[in-house]
């Protein structure tokens, strides 16, 4: 599976969510189907983007709150899945596109290439709803099940390690971030 | 007690919902506090690195949070502190136990006291020594109105004077 099949099985359902991104690949290809205010692409702080949704999601418990992650990123914060779960916030959907490399930095194999499991820690970890897929159908239905479950929910797509052959976005990181805030308060 | 509960009401009166923590013997009484209180959302960490993201998503979504942690975890919290908040200019309100300086009889704790305000001034983060109970209120909603306006995190250090207590 190409991680841009799966971020487009969610594009056109992620209108009025609140969507927080990784860095590199993944808010690369998430920008370039279409940015939306609505959008936060966290292009630093690595591991960090579920602790941004947790506190996200505990200030805004009426709204959708996707997190975008990786398995390097979230290899560099595995104490968010036990804090996450212990609130286990109902409007939280945590993806974590697993292509079992930091392919953004010379592509270096992660542990979950030698076997680490990402769905088994995080449901060892409390996550109730934690899935493995391999295949664009198997996440559309892992997708279509998280969103109607209401109930704090992860799916690992297991992705190709590739991405685009650019990381540029023409989005300053400050624009981005104000943007967001007021989207967040005016909507 | 009664100097934890003045600092709890200073984060009240600051408008403070959502506080982060690790526990530590100087923060007892006011994590306590805060999971006692129906109004206020308690996170527990496993590292403060990850309140820095919480109150990230917190304030962007207009939320007011506060963290509660130790010396030695404002050190463990640098990188984010420099790479989210400095980068994405978030106001972060961050009480710090100052353990390790004067007065400090456990061995392992010494050496963050040496560093936490060299640290501090590297990093050209505003901060404030809580010493005098009765002034605690006002320099917490001082330091969370500089924090907002500046939009840049805020360090207020609670002192051995001020939480040793029984």
């Amino acid at each position: 599976m190409q991680r841009i099949d799966a971020l487009r099985v969610m594009y056109a359902d992620i209108n009025d969510d609140i969507v927080v991104t990784i860095m590199g690949a993944v808010a690369a290809e998430l920008y370039s189907l279409g940015h939306r205010k609505n959008f936060f692409y966290l292009q630093h702080a690595m591991g960090l983007a579920s602790s941004m949704g947790l506190g996200l999601a505990l200030s805004k418990p009426n709204k959708r709150v996707i997190v975008l992650d990786g398995d390097g990123s979230l290899l560099m914060n595995l104490g968010t899945l036990s804090t996450v779960a212990w609130h286990a916030p109902k409007n939280l959907i945590h993806i974590v596109f697993d292509n079992q490399s930091l392919l953004s930095v010379g592509g270096f194999p992660t542990a979950t290439s030698a076997g680490s499991d990402l769905a088994g820690i995080a449901q060892k970890s409390g996550y109730v709803h934690a899935i493995t897929v391999h295949s664009s159908e198997d996440f559309t239905g892992a997708w279509r099940a998280a969103r109607e479950r209401h109930e704090l929910s992860m799916i690992v797509a297991k992705v190709d390690a590739t991405g685009p052959k650019s990381f540029l976005m023409d989005l300053p990181l400050l624009e981005n971030r104000f943007q967001f805030q007021r989207w967040l308060k005016e909507d | 007690m009664e100097n934890s509960r003045i600092i709890y009401n200073g984060l009240k009166r600051s408008g403070v919902k959502i506080v982060s923590a690790l526990p530590e013997t100087w923060l007892v009484h006011l994590i306590n506090m805060a999971e006692a209180d129906p109004d206020t959302t308690l996170v527990r960490l496993t590292r403060e690195e990850e309140a820095i993201g919480i109150s990230a998503g917190a304030h962007l979504a207009g939320v007011r949070s506060a963290l509660l942690m130790q010396n030695h975890g404002f050190l463990a919290a640098i990188n984010p502190i420099v790479s989210l908040a400095f980068l994405y200019k978030i106001p972060l309100l961050m009480l710090i136990s100052y353990r390790g300086h004067m007065g400090e009889r456990d061995p392992w704790q010494t050496q963050g006291g040496r560093f936490t305000e060299p640290v501090l001034k590297a990093l050209d983060i505003p901060y404030a020594h809580l010493t005098d109970p009765k002034d605690v209120e006002r320099q917490i909603t001082e330091g969370q109105t500089l924090a907002e306006s500046s939009l840049t995190p805020v360090a207020l250090l609670l002192s051995r004077q001020l939480m040793w207590e029984a």
